[in-house]
């Protein structure tokens, strides 16, 4: 069975990877994830504030130093130590070195300012690509839609002037326009887009009067809304699309790629069950598209999506009218 | 010659660089100032960096000096190249080994830093005491005077110690030498290899202890032969100088350097001559030069080799001229017919004129100089100078003090200033956590690289370890820097903070003319009229340049957060003018690049943005022709201080110090408790503020808080007449004070601004969480309001000791803190366990104080916090060293043990004179309660009233031990690095005793003071200095160890996860009867992390099992019970999570994820295993590993 597809200009063996996540801080599991056939490596996220924060803790690191007649210092030297963004960059060149596949570096940032030369020094390590995650949560009151989204335009327009290496854009669903902005993201040159990310909610510790943060698993659930806005995306933009959350099975990756995914992401589901689960999804895939006659998985690639599938109603509004007036009282 | 490359360093780097390189094995131990030498040779060789052999070094470190000079004697015996560095106490610990490495004739070098011995005082700063107290080992004793020379005579030791077989102490002044930054030229490794002699090498090894061809060394001689044994090795120190004179001249051969056993300086025909070592020589060397060129017919002879001491060559190398000879000793030898140096030339010139080399005795007078540093300078060198122009010259004199007292002194004359206006002198004011002494580190760097200018750099630290003042002394310009005494009329004064101007002179140093930067929230237009009154006159006075800046809103203003160091150092080279202002900046910015450049880009553009803006910003005031300020700067202490405090701590705290005379001074280092108190610092910028309605007065934030700057009384509402308009109060909500009011007070001057309070306040605003009932707000505003409240807070009645029913968290903090305003860290974990145990017990308290943290924040004058109560009760305090204070404490406890016995016998034996109740009263007293102590000091007090007056010797010996009859209690306080390593010895002796001791270890987990060190109690995982990479075994259970023995009673608490099981502690620490021993767990600067974190981290360690909490009571056991109680629940989180929020840990990551990885697992491993452990010794079923889920980070 031809499983290959394309993603961010890569051609890959099939379109099932690993989603962003600390699982590929192990270089074994690195290595287990590729003897599971994965496609390619993405890695967990450098963040924009991790990049800030221990560039300034390092700054400020300093302060109680030169301070007491005996003791200059209390730490050993710091000069000798590289900071966390550096060993994200040492980290992806011991996977390079380590696997055959494709290496995808994710960094996680909002703003288009200095921590974007992370992009570069990304490339420079080896990357073959870039996730460029907008993880952002909208909390400022005088903030409106089209500054968000002007912003996010920036950024990726920055990243994108300074490395040559593919960028894919992942995103919230959080937009009043998505398709629009999908659009406007595709034309300052976002070579992909991975649907989407999932915010974790902090909860309430009544007790305490504290918020908790919180972790929850994803469940074949959620993918209902990602199914839908890469249905809603696909033939319509130049970028790949990449799905993730909410896969956790074959029906779930095949529903996907039907949906026009050229990439299927899992975390959740490797996390629960390990990276060979990877193996399991990539064979049941095969199996049923044999028993269903498909030659290539390029052959369903986005044949339910908006444009393709003829049932334009189905995903849009008037789904919604149908869909609620036939539910009934049990 | 070939081209040398000059680098920048100071004198401990000068001496490690070389020793490193020329030693196969390290053995080390932290101790000021020589700890430096130690951790760069262990960073060195943890970098990889070789010997001139081609090998790493291996560096150890050793429990104790003691420790240390034996693994060198072994390592030297085994054929090793060996080495160490050490000072003071340290080298006095080593002097047995030193005794054996000499008789043994083993090739060794020891580079000490030298300092004070501690006598009536510990003082961290350089004599030549200790390494007096080496003079009868046997070791060769060289002496080195300056950075370039620390570096030299490192070598030339090394190499000297190889061809005489004598063991070598090269030596230089701790902090004057070991401490300045200079420009000097580096011995390359080709030049070492030219000095050391391979076969001399090849010889020490053949002499190696090996079973392949084995002979025996250290045996046991007898009356028959030893003495003649003993006197074998005499060829070889007769032989030694001729040896070290010949090295010295392939020296000079090599570098164009020259040196001699005698350095003579001066007139070839002088008549008076001044004899000295180490870094005087080089003031010495100055200002001879200075008489010189002004037709005085003066010398002086520097002392290089002091041991073995040629005599011969000594002579020889005296102008024959002169006539008079002051011989000057930094050191101090009571009772001696004259300090060392002093004998050994007298009897130097005895012989030669004895046997005929000289034709007249010339004229010795020896005296003592630089006692802990204390400043030499030219003034002093002129004074003894001008002491031979009198009839009869004063002998053992001292220079640089005034002794009033036995009239030693000699005088001089303070204005004396011979450095030449060519040198560039710059004096700056500035805070530790302001970055100055870093910037002016880098500031002399750059200076010393981009010009031709010899460079200089040295630095004053006050004593605090929280809002220390640092000065910074630098010195630039053409020539050799022979001034190794601090500036005095500097062309620069730099004021980096404003509120400077209420505490010292800084213009005082400003020689007239100069300029003078200040960073100040005022602009030009402003400043003048900001001024105290005597500034303003100096300034007029000596014509004085002002310039300002607001460092601090351009700091903000440019995202810097407060660090004003970049900003400030380019304003010193815009005024300065030692460089062109576009090439300082240029290499102002390389720096900034070098230091930050992998921490990358934001940092870099708000610190480039901040220099670039700063010359805009950097203004000249123009001054008005007079002085118009209205208000003067504020007197040091408050006008009702005590008299002592007034005379004596005020003119320390002002900086003058240093004119106090001999008569102001105890004689026996006695010093008077509750000084802390008048020293009002102001340095947080923000106070804890409480909001009554909101508290739950639980009083938490009293207990955390480590200077005892927030309290809380409990008192009759109608106190609150007299109350200031602001003073807050609520309604006491307990039964047993029904009717009482309830005030939280912050001591708003005292106050360190840390926020451990308001962290750990459990009482949240229900509509609005963040807000708790107390919250910090800027101290200026509330200044003078919150003195007032303060003030009429203290003046509150006490409570009574013996209401409270139960003593809990809450209770105890109603009693008056005896430990308080001391200069530990802000938010530091050590003292608020200090300070419970001194609510608690202190008024019967005698502490014996390891070294350390706890004795510099508990003992470090100016100011000291042992406070006494109104009674005038309080702890007595003392330390002795460092090793011993187990032992120190056990001392205490017998002798007052043997007051009471003696107080019970002499009541015993007078009984039929005194009333029978009262005599069965004092005998029977059941001490074990505070009401039960209150009874018994009443019945001494009657009892005293009683005897007063009887003149029968057992009335008044017993009117003299009565108050023994009241308990006392032994505290043996100290760190883990006593604990643990140096004292451990001592500790475990004392537990063994069965004695009635209570033994507190503050527990950081490194050695705090001297930097960081690990210790034994450095847990797996963490990186510290000599753990660089992460340490890999575990923690030393000292707990267990203890309760090895069954009698101890043992807690390991933790007061920020759980603070009522260690009040309980302290409590059931103190009703044991026999020994017990408290590790508390100590959150410190050197875990980096944010203090005001502490108790959160503390937490954290306690439900990740890393540190569990528990109590080990030996009296459950005779009551049936477990004797162990495991106060901590099982783990609820991963070790992984406490570890992360430490940069201990982090760094360990930093240098490789898998070795971390590594050490995280191991770190768990250890803790479930230990925990488990706790759970059988609980009696319980151990649980299995923490089935805690590793939370995946968001997925991202």
């Amino acid at each position: 069975m031809d499983l290959t597809t394309t993603y961010l200009g890569l051609e890959l063996p099939h379109p099932l990877m690993p989603g962003a996540s600390p699982l590929v801080d192990d270089l074994g599991m690195v290595r287990r994830l590729e003897d599971a056939g994965s496609a390619a490596i993405v890695m967990h996220s450098l963040f924009e504030e991790q990049i800030l924060v221990e560039q300034h803790e390092a700054f400020l690191f300093e302060s109680n130093a030169q301070s007491h007649s005996e003791a200059a210092t209390y730490l050993p030297d710091p000069g000798i130590f590289a900071l966390g963004p550096d060993e994200y960059l040492e980290q992806i060149q011991r996977i390079r070195s380590a696997v055959a596949v494709p290496v995808i570096a994710s960094l996680n940032g909002t703003t288009p300012h200095s921590w974007i030369e992370y992009a570069r020094l990304i490339e420079q390590a080896g990357a073959h690509a870039l996730e460029l995650n907008v993880y952002y949560l909208a909390t400022e009151i005088l903030e409106t839609g089209e500054d968000v989204e002007r912003r996010t335009l920036e950024t990726v327009e920055a990243v994108k002037g300074s490395v040559s290496i593919p960028v894919a854009v992942k995103l919230s669903p959080f937009f009043s326009s998505f398709a629009n902005f999908a659009r406007r993201l595709d034309q300052v040159g976002a070579d992909g887009l991975v649907i989407f990310n999932r915010f974790y909610q902090p909860d309430i510790d009544v007790e305490a009067l504290d918020v908790m943060p919180t972790l929850r698993f994803s469940t074949s659930a959620e993918l209902l809304l990602r199914l839908r806005w890469l249905a809603i995306l696909s033939g319509r933009i130049d970028a790949s699309l990449a799905v993730t959350g909410g896969v956790h099975t074959a029906m779930d990756a095949i529903k996907a790629v039907m949906a026009g995914a050229h990439a299927v992401q899992m975390v959740c589901a490797l996390l629960k069950r390990g990276p060979q689960h990877l193996t399991t999804v990539r064979e049941e895939m095969e199996a049923w598209m044999e028993e269903h006659g498909y030659e290539s998985l390029r052959q369903m690639q986005g044949s339910m999506s908006l444009v393709k599938s003829g049932n334009a109603s189905a995903l849009e509004r008037a789904n919604y009218m149908r869909v609620l007036q036939s539910w009934r009282m049990p | 010659m070939p081209q040398t490359r000059k680098v920048t360093l100071d004198g401990n780097e000068a001496a490690a660089s070389v020793a490193h390189r020329l030693s196969e094995v390290i053995a080390i131990y932290p101790i000021t100032p020589s700890s430096t030498m130690g951790e760069l040779a262990d960073e060195w060789s943890s970098q990889g960096r070789t010997n001139i052999w081609g090998s790493v070094p291996r560096v150890v470190e050793m429990q104790s000096e003691a420790g240390a000079a034996g693994a060198v004697h072994g390592a030297l015996q085994a054929g090793a190249l060996s080495t160490t560095f050490t000072a003071s106490q340290g080298l006095l610990l080593m002097i047995p080994n030193l005794y054996k490495i000499a008789g043994e004739l083993t090739p060794f070098c020891l580079h000490v830093a030298a300092r004070t011995v501690a006598t009536h005082a510990l003082s961290i700063f350089g004599d030549h005491s200790d390494v007096m107290a080496c003079r009868q080992t046997g070791l060769a004793l060289m002496a080195s005077g300056s950075v370039q020379e620390a570096h030299d005579f490192a070598a030339i030791a090394h190499a000297a110690t190889l061809a005489t077989r004598i063991p070598f102490l090269h030596f230089f002044d701790g902090f004057r030498t070991s401490h300045e930054i200079g420009k000097i030229a580096e011995l390359s490794d080709d030049d070492l290899r030219v000095l050391i002699d391979d076969e001399q090498v090849a010889a020490h090894r053949e002499r190696a202890l090996t079973p392949d061809r084995p002979v025996l060394r250290g045996t046991a001689q007898n009356p028959d032969v030893f003495f003649q044994a003993r006197e074998a090795c005499n060829p070889f120190y007769l032989a030694a100088p001729g040896i070290v004179a010949e090295i010295l001249r392939r020296f000079e051969k090599l570098t164009g350097r020259a040196y001699s056993l005698f350095d003579y300086v001066g007139h070839p025909q002088a008549e008076r001559v001044v004899v000295l070592m180490g870094s005087g020589a080089e003031v010495a060397h100055e200002t001879v030069n200075w008489l010189l060129a002004r037709g005085e017919k003066v010398g002086l002879l520097k002392v290089r080799l002091y041991r073995p001491f040629d005599a011969e060559a000594f002579v020889a190398a005296l102008p024959p001229s002169a006539r008079a000879i002051a011989v000057l000793d930094r050191t101090k030898e009571p009772g001696a017919a004259g300090e060392p140096l002093y004998q050994d030339v007298v009897t130097a010139l005895a012989e030669a004129m004895a046997e005929g080399r000289i034709e007249a005795l010339p004229r010795v007078v020896g005296g003592r100089y630089g006692l802990s540093s204390k400043e030499f300078d030219p003034s002093m060198v002129q004074a003894v100078f001008r002491e031979f122009t009198h009839a009869r010259p004063r002998n053992h004199f001292t220079v640089g003090i005034v002794d009033d007292v036995t009239g030693t002194s000699l005088p001089a004359e303070p204005d004396f200033d011979i450095e030449p206006d060519a040198m560039v002198r710059a004096v700056f004011y500035g805070l530790g956590s302001d970055g100055t002494v870093g910037a002016n580190k880098n500031t002399i760097k750059i200076i010393g690289e981009e010009t031709e200018h010899q460079a200089q750099g040295y630095f004053v630290y006050d004593s605090k370890k929280s809002g220390a003042v640092t000065i910074s002394h630098l010195r630039f310009g053409p020539g050799p820097i022979r001034s190794s005494y601090l500036v005095r009329k500097a062309s620069f004064v730099a004021c980096h903070q404003f509120e400077f101007f209420n505490r010292y002179d800084m213009l005082e140093a400003a020689r007239p003319g100069a300029d003078f930067l200040v960073n100040a929230p005022y602009g030009p237009g402003e400043i003048w009229d900001r001024l105290p009154r005597e500034v303003q006159e100096e300034i007029l006075a000596k014509g004085i340049r002002l310039h300002v800046i607001d460092a601090y809103r351009l700091s903000r203003e440019t995202g810097m957060k407060g660090r004003i160091n970049t900003i400030m150092q380019t304003c010193f080279f815009a005024i300065a003018g030692v460089l062109p202002v576009e090439t300082a900046i240029a290499k102002i910015k390389e720096a900034i690049e070098e230091t930050y450049g992998k921490k990358g880009g934001e940092v870099l553009r708000r610190n480039f943005e901040a220099v670039d803006r700063t010359l805009a910003e950097l203004k000249t005031v123009p001054l008005p022709a007079s002085v118009s300020s209205r208000f003067a700067r504020p007197p040091i202490v408050a006008a009702e201080a005590p008299d002592f405090v007034q005379r004596v701590t005020a003119v320390m705290l002002a900086n003058h110090g240093d004119r106090l005379p001999v008569s102001a001074f105890p004689v026996d280092g006695t010093w008077p408790v509750g000084t802390s108190r008048w020293e009002k610092r102001n340095i947080a910028a923000e106070i804890p503020v409480w909001e009554e309605p909101l508290c739950i007065q639980c009083n938490k934030c009293a207990l955390v808080c480590p200077h005892a700057a927030i309290r809380v009384k409990v008192y009759e509402p109608s106190h609150l007449s007299a109350a200031p308009p602001t003073f807050k109060s609520s309604d006491f909500r307990a039964a047993d004070y029904a009717g009482h009011k309830y005030t939280v007070q912050v001591a708003p001057e005292d106050c360190t601004g840390c926020t451990l309070c308001v962290q750990f306040c459990p009482a949240k605003d229900k509509s609005n969480p963040k807000h708790k009932a107390i919250n910090m707000a800027p101290q200026a505003p509330l200044r003078e309001a919150e003195r007032e409240n303060y003030s009429f807070f203290l003046d509150l009645p006490e409570p009574d000791r013996t209401k409270p029913r139960v003593l809990d968290v809450k209770s105890t903090q109603f009693f008056q803190p005896l430990f308080e305003y001391s200069g530990a860290c802000a938010g530091c974990g050590e003292t608020p366990y200090i300070k419970l145990l001194t609510q608690l017990f202190g008024d019967r308290a005698l502490i014996a104080n390891a070294t350390g943290c706890s004795s510099i924040y508990g003992g470090n004058l100016p100011t000291t916090p042992y406070a006494a109560n109104r009674e005038g009760r309080g702890p007595a305090w003392s330390n002795s060293l460092f090793e011993d204070n187990a032992e120190f404490g056990l001392g205490m406890r017998l002798a007052v043990d043997s007051h009471r016995d003696a107080a019970r016998d002499l009541l015993a034996r007078l009984a039929s004179g005194l009333p029978a109740e009262l005599v069965d009263g004092l005998l029977a007293a059941d001490q074990s309660h505070e009401t039960g102590i209150a009874a018994q000091r009443a019945r001494v007090l009657d009892l005293k009233k009683l005897l007063e007056g009887r003149p029968d010797a057992d009335a008044r010996r017993l009117l003299l031990a009565a108050d023994y009859l009241v308990r006392k209690n032994v505290w043996i306080v100290g760190g883990d690095g006593w604990a643990y390593d140096i004292g451990f010895g001592g500790l475990d002796h004392v537990l063994a005793s069965g004695r009635d001791v209570n033994i507190l270890v503050l527990d950081t987990e490194v050695y705090s003071n001297t930097g960081g060190q690990q210790s034994k109690a450095t847990p797996l995982g963490a990186a510290a200095k000599f753990a660089a990479a992460g340490k890999e075994t575990g923690k030393k259970d000292l707990g267990l160890i203890a309760m090895s023995y069954g009698h101890v009673y043992v807690a390991r608490i933790a007061f920020g996860a759980k603070d009522h099981q260690t009040v309980k502690a302290f409590l059931e620490a103190e009703a044991h009867p026999g020994p017990s021993l408290i590790i508390a767990y100590s959150h410190c600067i050197a875990h980096g992390y944010d203090m005001a974190m502490g108790c959160e981290q503390q937490k954290l360690a306690v439900d990740s099992g890393v540190w569990p909490l528990y109590r080990f009571d030996p009296r459950r056991a005779e009551e049936g019970q477990a004797p162990f109680q495991l106060d901590s629940a099982p783990p609820k989180i991963r070790v992984e999570q406490f570890m992360k929020n430490e940069n201990r840990f982090r760094m360990v990551e930093r240098l490789g994820k898998d070795r971390a990885r590594q050490l995280t697992v191991a770190a768990q491993r250890e803790t479930d295993r230990r925990f488990r452990q706790y759970q059988q010794l609980a009696g319980m079923t151990p649980a299995p590993p923490p089935a805690v889920e590793t939370a995946p980070e968001p997925k991202a």
